[in-house]
């Protein structure tokens, strides 16, 4: 965190003056590990190990929060006879299909929940759109009743498959697999126990560390399971942290440019499966389901109503015909094996840099190479648009700049002090940011491009008659411009946004008040508020010395403004605060409705004791202490019975690439992973003596990225003026590697080299006995730039997470030797020697 | 690096701290960004001197000869120094900067002031020698006396400028550098005598050569044998060398003076070898203070002491 | 942070036990001044790579990477051992008696209304002696300029009643920007909460060889393990014994060249 996120970590440092205990579990000792109390080295991809041993540990030794877990959590829930465990089937959950590599869920339904009302969807279908994404906001369906046992002795409650489940992760299990010696890892477990309950909470933080594996979604559930355990969630102090990995990426999913959600976590609709309006609403709001998400016509309907306007009637659902429809993955990397394929004609790339940011960046340059066209957007001229001429496959001769067809337009771009906007960060909270400087030359804000873009388009199609161009004609594109150069107001897009009143154009004051009726607009409902009263609430600024105690009038947050999510947890079931030190928000009988700091994310008046009836659905289904208002069933969820594409509980299964064999399950890696099994993405072996190192790579404080906004600059290139690969006194001397002499990396995808920074910070960890030695890269490094060097994300194959196909890029394997790699073709020669060698 | 604390061979050994410590080995302090401007500046500055002291021992002795040779040599010599003063500066054009302030904790202000009111005094005293009658030998005689008036000063001052710096074997030696710069600018003056005068006005020149080197080969002694670890620069190295080959062109030079008092060459030959000699201390000085920035060490242990 | 009637001594506390590397002193120190970049070069120095500081960087973040011997199992080389990453911005020390303002002959660098240490670059002639003079190595001439460079503690800031940019830099408040008084409180009580038995304070005492840094620090190992001084002291506090000596030596040479001469026509 201190080292990605130096600004945020300011407040664990806050933290630590005040007394708060900061450990530190990375493979490699950081920057933040140089500010922790404890640090614990850990092999990369074996997190859940580790935090499933702190789980084992919680439920072995009674150490839960028993109050909070056995009313806020599903603990008591009654899991379906059907279930069967990892325990059971060897590593595998019930219903796994071995032909599709995908489990049917069916079975890991609630007890007294009828087979064919639970399974909706089916794997192989939610992995090739990511549907684990649409659960961001809110969570998956679950059919109404279910059956509780509050003593939590049921052996089929969660409670109980939880502690069996767990009860292999023991902590000579954690020392196996994550080389944690048993006394640091009881360390930890009594460390966290202890700050957690009624009077203190836990924080747990985490980053693309934790996400870029092939089963990073079941990381932060494991990181969930622990947090609700122990009371930790909806509570001051506690909660689990994602830092992200760049400005607003909150706000790109909020807002997406991903391609299966639409804005505020609609989901993009399916071909085949969401012809109408109304079977799209449905399978979002799940007729009969209870919680918030009923009232998705309204969402969705205003959200039309944003797109397409005028044009937009009740008549004609809306113009949801115009909306794209899914036929399966259209994510980057499938997009990518496309290009290779020569199935894509153009490409935009919008201050993204994929020729090394993105991992297998071969692959990146080699797709590329076969589009039409492309456009970059830049601040600089990246690699990604210089590849075709200096990328590392010109000098092995796989791209002939001569003869590469791409035609690529570079267009330049403003950067964030040069444009208004907001940023959305990871607490949800939408901050404005004021335009500083004019844009240099031919610089102009995406705002401007797309706006212009959009307009030319209409422009040039206004004749059209075919009936593909009506989307375009019926978009609504009237925003008001100003200056020179017509710069679109980016405030009237928030006021959009926002949402408003069709027939007066006044701003709603939140998502309360949409309708279904086509009489409001709203261009994400979660954001609905944000100009509420006609005031970009984003932009306020109220300083700290004339603040309320969290600071509800600097910018905004989503939604309605609240900056804790889940703060009904706040309270005990009675709606009295769980102890003095910890009150948030809590229930005034004397007034009848939830109070505190905070904005209450509960109905304001609806009381701790309202129990609605049998059947109710909706928001009107919540009970008075049930917390977790936008899940299903109020509840947090210790076991997922839906949503969730590789398992209702988080298992360790290996990385893709790993020196050890899996011991805790003859299952190596994650079943449900999607591959791609094609020539150019070769997986190294698993235990494969030719590749015999872990890999891992993450960012220096020092650069940005890709490079692009810091290999560019002189101030920033001289911090780290040049690509490296830290490797340990140890492995230094087992492959003669001299500090600050050169070395190359090795992967079934490519070969690097980097200079060698020898240092403690790294140390081989002890796994079964034997020493597994890691390396860290840092991947800023590309073609271009005042600094250039060979890119890390050349070394990483492809393999996603099935849940959100993100990459596994944070653990690999590789082999390391002294001396500059090779040069031009002899560089495709060695890969193909180690490829022959490990058997691919 | 730092803190080395390895076990070794498998022993349950910490190892003990190391002598001093540092960081990554780098100085701590800046080597003076001086170039060789200074130290041969440290030597006309003295040569100078000592040169315009014999002028007016000369002048009041009836020694012409060695008078005109003396106040010639002076003049020589100050021209040098300006030059090399001026050549040093990293913005030479703004020199006259120098004369904004009058800084009596500065000691390049204070030896500016001297140099400039000793120039003046000694290029009018080597001017009169165009004209050695009348009233203009009066005149030479008075500028004379005041250059000669200034000429400790000047000599003995440059001492103080570079002891008055954190570099830490000039400071540490700040005791005695005044008496070898003293002691070296006497044995150059000297040594212009002994060149250019004749062998029958050369008395005075050969005594103020042995006082010289006598004063300075006791003061470089001392500096080199009494500052423990901060005479190691003096004694080492370039500096070292250059230091042995002074005390030896030093000693054989006065020698010579003594021995050679009836011949021209030889006394020729010992003023060559004591200006080269007075040369040789001044870089061997330089060189020490500048070995002494380097090595944290110099800095580290003194302070630590 | 207003400007106050009659300025009170401004100085930093730069405490290095929350420090985390991250640099940004030193890029908002070259941003707000204009200080040249200063090359690529690969150290090897941990992460530092800016090397010192010098006329072209005012701020230096060090960094020392300590092992310990592994406290878990000694005998076993790959037991994960104990080590810590000692992080620390350095920066001109402001001294109260600053050698380099002392013995600058032109007057160029000069004592601010706020106790500061500043360069007038219109009048430096780069004659280098504060190069010397320093205790810390911290001033230093840039190459190709000719004049000398280093800290302004941001007086063109700290005049309008804005903080230095390093420290509003500083993500972590390590960096403490204020009167010099209420800093060496402040660090006393740091140093206090702390309660770790490497942590000291360098530079804070009024009666040290500098009579006390405008810029001091809390350390967590020797001042040396940094880069810095244990015990440094303005040489020019020994200028008055200099100067005698130096007397005493002129006098020694006028008395020789008198002793030389008398008696003795030719």
């Amino acid at each position: 965190m201190a080292e990605a996120h130096p600004v945020g970590f300011q407040w664990v440092l806050e933290a630590k003056a005040h007394g708060a205990t900061v450990i530190h579990v990375d493979p490699r000792f950081t920057r933040t590990s140089a500010l922790a109390d404890t640090f614990v080295p850990i092999r990369a991809g074996s997190d859940i190990a580790f935090l499933g041993g702190v789980v084992n540990h919680i439920l072995s030794n009674e150490l839960d929060f028993r109050e909070y877990v056995v009313a806020y959590t599903n603990a008591a829930t009654i899991v379906h006879e059907d279930f069967r465990d990892t325990e059971d089937l060897d590593g595998l959950f019930s219903g796994f299909d071995p032909q599709t590599q995908a489990y049917d869920p069916s079975s890991w339904r609630y007890q007294g929940h009828a087979r064919e009302e639970h399974a909706r969807e089916y794997g192989p279908a939610d992995r090739e759109t990511a549907a684990g994404m649409q659960h961001e906001s809110h969570g998956p369906p679950i059919p109404s009743a279910v059956e509780r046992d509050e003593t939590l002795r049921h052996p089929r409650c969660v409670y109980q498959i939880l502690k069996r489940h767990f009860s292999r992760y023991t902590p000579e299990m954690v020392e196996q697999v994550c080389g944690v010696p048993p006394e640091q890892f009881a360390r930890v477990c009594e460390a966290w126990t202890r700050n957690s309950g009624r009077e203190r909470t836990t924080a747990l933080v985490y980053s693309v560390g934790w996400t870029q594996h092939s089963v990073g979604v079941q990381y932060i559930r494991t990181g969930a399971i622990i947090q609700l355990l122990l009371g930790n969630m909806g509570r001051p102090g506690g909660g689990i942290m994602a830092m992200r990995g760049h400005a607003s990426i909150q706000g790109s999913t909020d807002i997406p440019t991903l391609f299966n959600l639409l804005p505020g976590y609609l989901p993009m609709p399916s071909a085949g499966r969401h012809d109408t309006l109304d079977a799209w609403v449905d399978a979002i709001r799940h007729p009969g389901q209870k919680g918030f998400w009923g009232h998705a016509r309204a969402f969705a309907v205003s959200l039309l109503k944003a797109y397409f306007g005028d044009a937009a009637t009740a008549e004609n659902d809306y113009c949801y015909g115009h909306l794209p429809r899914l036929t399966g993955d259209h994510g980057t990397y499938q997009t990518v094996l496309n290009m290779l394929d020569g199935r894509v004609k153009g490409y935009f790339l919008l201050g993204q840099n994929p020729a090394v940011g993105s991992a297998h960046g071969r692959a990146q340059r080699l797709g590329m190479a076969q589009l039409d066209w492309l456009v970059v957007r830049d601040l600089y001229e990246i690699e990604s648009a210089t590849f075709w001429r200096d990328g590392p496959e010109v000098e092995t001769g796989e791209i002939v700049p001569q003869e590469c067809k791409t035609e690529v337009f570079l267009l330049p771009a403003a950067s964030h002090v040069e444009k208004e906007g907001t940023f959305t960060q990871t607490q949800r909270l939408l901050q404005w940011r004021q335009k500083a400087v004019e844009p240099p030359g031919d610089c102009r804000s995406e705002l401007w491009f797309f706006y212009h873009l959009g307009r030319l388009i209409k422009a040039r199609l206004a004749g059209s008659t075919l009936r593909r161009d009506r989307p375009v004609h019926d978009l609504a594109w009237e925003y008001p411009t100003h200056g020179p150069y017509d710069e679109p107001s980016a405030e009237a897009v928030l006021r959009e946004i926002n949402g408003f009143d069709v027939a007066t154009g006044a701003p709603l004051p939140g998502f309360n008040e949409l309708r279904d009726d086509g009489s409001t607009a709203c261009g994400c409902w979660i954001y609905s508020g944000v100009y509420a009263g006609g005031v970009n609430q984003a932009a306020r600024r109220t300083p700290a010395s004339e603040a309320d105690p969290i600071g509800l009038e600097w910018g905004w947050a989503w939604p309605m403004n609240r900056r804790m999510l889940y703060n009904r947890a706040s309270a005990d079931p009675d709606g009295r605060p769980w102890s003095e030190r910890k009150a948030y928000v809590f229930w005034d009988s004397d007034r009848g409705e939830w109070t505190g700091p905070d904005v209450p994310d509960f109905e304001r008046t609806k009381p701790p004791t309202y129990r609605p009836e049998p059947g109710t659905t909706g928001s009107a289904g919540i009970a008075g202490d049930d917390p977790f208002v936008m899940q299903a069933d109020g509840k947090g969820w210790l076991f997922a019975p839906s949503g969730l594409v590789d398992g209702p509980l988080p298992a360790h299964y290996e990385p893709v690439e790993s020196p050890v064999t899996n011991p805790l399950y003859p299952q190596q890696a994650n079943p449900t992973r999607k591959r791609f099994q094609r020539s150019e993405n070769p997986i190294n072996p698993a235990h494969s003596a030719v590749f015999p190192f872990v890999f891992t790579i993450s960012r220096l404080t020092e650069h940005h990225t890709a490079g692009g906004m810091s290999r560019t600059l002189e101030y920033l290139s001289e911090l780290q003026p040049e690509m490296f690969v830290e490797v340990s006194p140890a492995l230094a001397a087992e492959r003669g590697l001299e500090h600050l002499g050169w070395a190359h990396v090795v992967t079934s995808r490519s070969a690097i080299e980097a200079r060698v920074m020898v240092t403690p910070r790294m140390r081989p960890l002890r796994i079964d006995g034997r020493p597994v030695h890691q390396i860290w890269l840092p991947y800023h490094w590309g073609s271009s730039g005042l600094t250039t060097g060979d890119s890390a994300n050349d070394l990483v194959g492809i393999v996603l997470d099935p849940n959100v196909l993100i990459q596994e890029s944070k653990v690999g394997t590789c082999d390391v030797r002294a001396g500059r790699r090779p040069r031009g073709a002899a560089l495709r020669a060695l890969v193909e020697d180690y490829n022959r060698r490990a058997g691919l | 690096m730092n803190r080395p604390a390895r076990e070794h061979g498998g022993e349950d050994v910490q190892v003990p701290r190391a002598e001093f410590r540092s960081y990554y080995g780098r100085p701590i302090l800046k080597a003076p960004v001086w170039k060789h401007d200074v130290p041969a500046y440290l030597f006309t500055g003295g040569l100078a001197a000592g040169s315009a002291l014999l002028a007016a021992g000369a002048d009041l002795t009836g020694r012409p000869k060695t008078r005109r040779a003396a106040r010639l040599a002076a003049l020589g010599a100050l021209g040098a120094s300006t030059y090399f003063l001026i050549n040093d500066l990293g913005r030479p054009e703004r020199f006259h900067h120098m004369l904004r302030v009058a800084k009596p904790t500065s000691p390049m202000s204070v030896g500016t002031w001297l140099l400039s009111a000793f120039g003046g005094a000694a290029s009018l005293a080597a001017t009169t020698e165009a004209r050695p009658r009348g009233w203009t030998a009066r005149a030479g005689r008075a500028a004379g006396l005041g250059a000669a008036a200034l000429a400790p000063g000047l000599a003995t001052y440059t001492a103080v400028l570079v002891a008055d710096t954190a570099a830490p074997s000039w400071h540490a030696a700040r005791a005695d550098l005044p008496f070898a710069f003293a002691g070296s600018a006497l044995a150059s003056g000297a040594a212009v005598g002994l060149i250019a005068a004749p062998v029958r006005e050369g008395g005075p020149a050969r005594t103020l050569a042995v006082a010289g080197v006598a004063l300075e080969v006791a003061a470089t002694h001392r500096i080199e044998t009494g500052l423990g670890l901060l005479g190691e620069p003096y004694r080492t190295g370039k500096a070292g060398r250059l230091l042995r080959a002074a005390r030896a062109l030093n000693l054989a030079g006065a020698a010579g003076a003594v021995l050679g008092r009836r011949s021209r060459v030889l006394s020729a030959l010992s003023g060559a070898a004591l200006l080269a000699g007075s040369l040789a201390t001044r870089f061997g000085v330089f060189e020490a203070g500048v070995a002494s920035t380097k090595d944290p060490k110099y800095v580290v242990e003194p302070q630590r002491g | 942070m207003t400007l106050e009637q009659s300025p009170r001594r401004m100085g930093f506390f730069t405490d290095t036990s929350v420090c985390i590397g991250c640099k940004a002193c030193e890029v908002a120190c070259k941003e707000w001044n204009a200080v040249p970049a200063d090359g690529l070069d690969l150290l090897g120095m941990s992460f530092d790579n800016t090397g010192q500081l010098d006329a072209n960087s005012w701020r230096h973040v060090a960094f020392i990477e300590q092992t310990l011997p592994s406290s878990a199992d000694p005998h076993d080389p790959h037991a994960p051992g104990d080590m810590r990453w000692l992080m620390m911005s350095d920066v001109c020390k402001h001294c109260t008696h600053a050698a380099c303002l002392d013995v600058c002959p032109t007057g160029s660098l000069m004592r601010t209304e706020f106790d500061t240490v500043i360069v007038q670059a219109d009048i430096c002639n780069g004659c280098g002696y504060c190069v010397s003079a320093c205790p810390y190595g911290v001033i230093a001439r840039r190459e190709g300029d000719g004049r000398v460079w280093k800290c302004t503690l941001c007086y063109d800031r700290i005049g309008d009643g804005l903080q230095p940019a390093c420290a509003t830099a500083c993500p972590t408040e390590s960096i403490q920007y204020g009167p010099l008084d209420e800093l060496r409180e402040r660090a006393q009580a740091r140093l206090e909460q702390l309660d770790r038995p490497e942590a000291r304070l360098y530079g804070h005492d009024p009666d040290d060889g500098v009579g006390g840094q405008g810029a001091f620090f809390l350390l967590l190992d020797e001042p040396e393990v940094y880069g810095l001084p244990p015990a440094p002291i303005a040489s020019t506090r020994n200028l008055p014994q200099m100067w005698k000596r130096a007397g005493l030596a002129a006098l020694t040479m006028a008395a020789a060249v008198a002793v030389s001469f008398l008696g003795r026509r030719p």
